[in-house]
């Protein structure tokens, strides 16, 4: 394989993973990175960086909509990200100084929880439980938008601020360590434990991923894990797929097909597994 | 709509100026991505015009891509490289600008939350955008790579002279 080969298969990986990755919900990242690891060879720690690069001109391009559409909640996305961001910078740190096994193993278990994630149907969850919220009220968290299919305005309360730094702590040392934007994480943490309706928790959730994803992206720069060689073209092609499947379809729901993308992720977790075991 | 001295400013009103403010700058934004994609695509042009043998010969690639690979990675080496014209420095230059993308747009929330003289919002996005910049310090602690030791400096440079 020459050089140039390599730039146009991993555009033309990039393009796909990132393609499916909008269609799933799940982000280009997770699939991008055992394409990476388990097709072409390269690396763990360079795949990590290429994907993380990739997700933050995702999460930019992105956002710009979201912020438009007045879905996202710019107050919880502002406080969140000092959890995400801590996360990160803890999850990049700890990325380079456990074994690649390790990673590897992460990683499996990670795309395990995401293919389950979105087998699941999600429902609706009772918006407000009525319980008292000093810090979201302190804040002035609790927002409204506008829902298009209900063709009224949602008002909704914020609960469990605290409960709710913490879990994204988590998810951000998850994309950090992992180099995936970890939104599988951060949309349950608003969604079930601070009671944002799912549309507001996607798209706070989709804001806060790029800030997350500059944080461990600084030190894996400084570090040499972002190969510009290997970077380059998975950035641009996870964004431009990213952009074409959001505009092919928007999201996947027949049953069918979502049980078969969930069939071959786990498949591909186990291989990322085995590649953590057996090296 | 100047609110600077208007005293309390209402919360609809803050509200409509975050939301304009944040469009504006989610603008700028999408033109940053499109800047640092369009710097690593002239980056990988300039690579394979310096380097014809890329597209026939398959020797180069174990070394671009075999970890520990010598490729700019800190502003030194990547300014190094740029007053070289290496094509990897200017493709390391807008990965470099992709990444202070978000930076930049926390560091105008600061100021966003300022205007409105939200004195606990202008703490919450100082502290993340202080984060932010604390990443590129870690990294610079241990800017040494992986396996390449301490002289990666001399030896991106010193491979750009043999060019």
């Amino acid at each position: 394989m020459t050089p140039l080969d390599f730039i146009l298969v991993c555009f033309v990986i990039s393009i796909f993973a990132g393609a499916l990755g909008s269609l799933l919900g799940l982000g280009g990242g997770i699939i991008v990175i055992p394409c990476l690891t388990l097709l072409l060879g390269v690396d763990i720690r360079y795949a990590i960086g290429a994907s993380i690069v990739s997700v933050i001109a995702t999460s930019s391009g992105a956002a710009a909509a979201y912020v438009r559409e007045r879905i996202t909640n710019l107050r919880v996305a502002m406080v969140l990200e000092i959890g995400t961001t801590l996360g990160a910078l803890s999850g990049a740190y700890l990325a380079g100084r456990i074994s690649v096994h390790w990673l590897y193993i992460i990683f499996g278990l990670v795309m395990c929880y995401s293919a389950a994630a979105m087998a699941r149907k999600r429902s609706q969850v009772v918006s407000d439980d009525g319980r008292p919220a000093p810090w979201a009220d302190y804040l002035r968290l609790h927002d409204s938008y506008y829902d298009q299919a209900l063709d009224r305005e949602v008002v909704y309360r914020v609960v469990r601020t605290r409960i709710g730094l913490f879990l994204m702590y988590v998810a951000g040392m998850v994309s950090g360590l992992l180099g995936i934007g970890s939104g599988v994480l951060k949309v349950p943490a608003m969604d079930l434990a601070m009671r944002l309706p799912i549309k507001a928790s996607t798209a706070t959730s989709n804001f806060m991923i790029g800030v997350t994803a500059a944080a461990s992206a600084g030190i894996y720069f400084m570090r040499g894990y972002i190969n510009p060689f290997i970077a380059a073209p998975v950035a641009a092609g996870v964004l431009v797929g990213a952009v074409v499947g959001s505009r092919l379809l928007g999201r996947i729901h027949s049953a069918s097909i979502r049980i078969i993308f969930v069939v071959v992720l786990v498949y591909v977790s186990v291989q990322m597994l085995l590649k953590g075991i057996h090296g | 709509m100047d609110t600077r001295f208007a005293g309390q400013v209402s919360e609809d009103s803050a509200e409509k100026f975050t939301h304009r403010t944040e469009t504006i700058i989610s603008g700028i934004l999408r033109i940053g991505v499109l800047v640092s994609l369009f710097l690593v695509m002239a980056g990988i042009i300039v690579s394979f015009f310096y380097n014809p043998d890329y597209a026939s010969s398959s020797v180069q690639l174990q070394d671009l891509t075999r970890p520990g690979a010598i490729f700019p990675h800190t502003p030194g080496s990547v300014m190094a490289g740029l007053r070289n014209l290496d094509g990897q420095a200017i493709i390391a230059l807008g990965l470099l600008l992709l990444i202070m993308t978000p930076v930049i747009r926390v560091g105008v929330s600061v100021f966003i939350f300022w205007h409105q003289r939200d004195r606990i919002f202008i703490l919450i996005t100082a502290t993340v955008f202080f984060l932010l910049l604390l990443s590129f310090v870690v990294g610079w602690t241990e800017r040494s790579g992986w396996s390449e030791g301490h002289n990666f400096l001399n030896n991106y440079t010193h491979g750009l002279e043999q060019k």
